[in-house]
């Protein structure tokens, strides 16, 4: 315990660095994985904007680079990191990996959340004579922001969990922290504490998407 | 003696909220709104030899033929109904009028439109001139009462002020003013459709397309929904094409009527003349499930096993003293009549039924007395095997 003390402005570092990995992964894979959900929908054949060539390159891109485990990820597109951010250690690089791992999880989920959205909502957004890029944007996703929502709220556990993986490279956080200072050590109070922590951002990231998706629902 | 039902989905006077509607009362004749669009008789929609077939889905399954070489003028300003059972080409049809579907081969025209000759982007300022209502209300979940009727406003750039006063009126038309901050589903199912014509009159339409709005609706809001079209129709002017499998809708609120089966127009005609005299088969056996007043296959057995004489049934025709000439002619042959079966009812103000007579005297007289009858123009069928 005292040496948890001992290294409490690493630990509050650490905590600000996840806060960093997180927020901005999910914010860049969140917008990058909408962009990806809303061509897999609305291409899909027979919907608002069909077209097989374009929906079945995307849906096989998604459908190889999903399943393939976070730290395999990591390692597999250090050639594409070197290329574009020049380093394949450190935050930025576990960021930029975990944006884009985010980015095609989000894709899927963007993806079912939209096919709940009743098709005669949209017939009826046609008859009115909306353009079909105007009907994904002012009718589909806000039919669907409760599912989305809901959906995001998921993805930032994932993202949470997948950057306390990227500890093992070195990617600072609280996965880092805790392999460092706890285990390699034998220091098992940091390794609860730092668990402890992780629950916490969890819960409080649950509570707060629940929240939201619930005000979006009304209902 | 059975009596045909009074009409029971009509609404009344065009006035007051819609549920104030509901007293019985019929005032809908034939084209002779006060309000009622200027230059009425002029072909609104003009659909010519329409064809439309749907690819089969899988690799075998052969292409499924929706509509058959329809053809149909719809005038401007009247109420024109579609009727159909389920699969026969009803929804296909309203589809092609606001160019959501195109048809295979043939033309739709809409004013001065050829939709078949337009690409989207001039489909859809079409469509802004064209309303519609759905059998599932399809109304946004996301939005008010009020954001729903709005939205098709927004759609043609329609500024804020002017928009929050067309959603005032158009609710205030509908009956839901007071509902205008509510979200759809704290609504009824009546509530919800008669949003959903508000929201399909946002624009001002000069057309509105009804697609079975009345089928997921009990009764009762039935006739609130249709008071609402009439009012539209009578106020507003607007051309309506309503799609129904329901006789009573087509009663209700039509001026003329289709009867679609199997992806053609049977028969088209005058919703009165379609009810006194029916041309098609499939015509006759939709009327047969509704006014009950020609004796079934099995009630004439009844009735034969139950009376001996010849049973010969008269169609009610809008035709004053057809009964007295009928009693006439029947005294005059010494032939004995009694009505064993039968009714009267009224479609468009005017008398629609049949009246089954049981008729006994000496066999000459009564061919005597028919052929007398025919010769003044009744119209008899003779129930005997």
């Amino acid at each position: 315990m005292d040496e948890f003390l001992t290294n409490l402005p690493v630990y509050r570092d650490a905590i600000r660095q996840t806060f960093y990995i997180v927020l901005v992964s999910l914010a860049a894979g969140g917008v990058l994985g909408l962009g990806l959900g809303l061509v897999l929908y609305a291409t899909r054949p027979g919907n608002l904007l069909a077209n097989r060539a374009v929906f079945v390159v995307v849906n096989v891109l998604v459908n190889v680079v999903r399943p393939v485990p976070f730290v395999i990820f990591l390692t597999a597109i250090q050639p594409l990191m070197l290329h574009t951010i020049g380093t394949t250690i450190g935050t930025d690089a576990v960021t930029f990996a975990l944006s884009l791992a985010a980015a095609f999880a989000v894709s899927r989920i963007v993806e079912q959340s939209l096919l709940t959205v009743d098709p005669g909502v949209i017939e009826a957004a046609r008859a009115a004579g909306a353009r079909r890029v105007g009907i994904l944007i002012t009718v589909v996703i806000p039919e669907a922001l409760g599912p989305i929502i809901l959906g995001y709220t998921f993805i930032f556990v994932a993202v949470v969990d997948m950057s306390a993986q990227a500890g093992l490279f070195g990617g600072g956080g609280l996965g880092d922290f805790a392999i460092t200072y706890g285990s390699q050590r034998y220091n098992w109070p940091v390794v609860y504490i730092t668990v402890a922590t992780m629950i916490v951002i969890v819960q409080a990231g649950q509570f707060l998407g629940n929240w939201l998706a619930r005000r979006a629902l009304r209902r | 003696m059975t009596v045909a039902e009074p009409e029971s989905t009509t609404g009344g006077e065009p006035s007051g909220s819609p549920e104030q509607e509901q007293e019985h009362g019929q005032e809908h004749g034939q084209g002779q709104g006060h309000e009622r669009g200027q230059g009425q008789g002029q072909v609104h929609v003009r659909l010519e030899h329409v064809h439309k077939t749907f690819p089969g889905k899988g690799q075998r399954s052969t292409p499924f033929v929706a509509l058959d070489d329809v053809s149909a003028d719809i005038r401007r300003g009247e109420v024109f109904g579609i009727i159909g059972q389920s699969g026969a080409g009803k929804s296909t049809l309203i589809r092609l009028v606001n160019g959501l579907e195109s048809p295979t081969s043939g033309t739709v025209r809409v004013g001065d439109h050829d939709l078949t000759a337009l690409g989207e982007r001039d489909r859809r300022q079409v469509r802004r001139d064209i309303g519609m209502v759905f059998q599932q209300f399809n109304l946004f979940r996301s939005r008010t009462v009020a954001g729903n009727v709005a939205y098709p406003l927004k759609v043609a750039g329609v500024g804020r002020p002017e928009r929050d006063r067309r959603v005032a009126s158009l609710l205030d038309f509908v009956g839901l003013l007071d509902r205008a901050h509510d979200h759809p589903e704290r609504l009824s199912g009546g509530q919800k459709q008669r949003v959903g014509i508000a929201r399909a009159l946002a624009t001002e339409p000069s057309l509105l397309l009804v697609d079975e709005a009345t089928s997921a609706l009990d009764p009762q809001t039935t006739g609130e929904v249709l008071a609402v079209l009439r009012r539209a129709n009578r106020k507003l002017g607007v051309t309506i094409v309503i799609i129904t499998h329901e006789l009573d809708v087509i009663r209700a609120v039509a001026d003329r009527v289709a009867v679609l089966h199997d992806g053609r127009i049977v028969e088209q005609a005058g919703v009165y003349d379609v009810f006194a005299r029916p041309q098609a088969e499939e015509t006759a056996r939709l009327i047969g499930t509704t006014l009950r007043e020609r004796p079934s296959e099995a009630t004439l057995e009844r009735l034969r096993r139950k009376h001996t004489g010849r049973i010969v049934s008269v169609r009610i025709q809008d035709r004053a003293g057809l009964q007295t000439e009928v009693a006439r002619v029947f005294a005059e042959h010494k032939v004995a009549a009694e009505i064993i079966f039968g009714g009267i009812g009224e479609v468009q103000e005017r008398p629609v039924g049949s009246l089954t007579f049981e008729l006994l005297g000496e066999t000459a007289a009564i061919d005597d007395a028919l052929r007398a009858l025919r010769a003044e123009g009744v119209d008899l069928i003779e129930e005997n095997p």
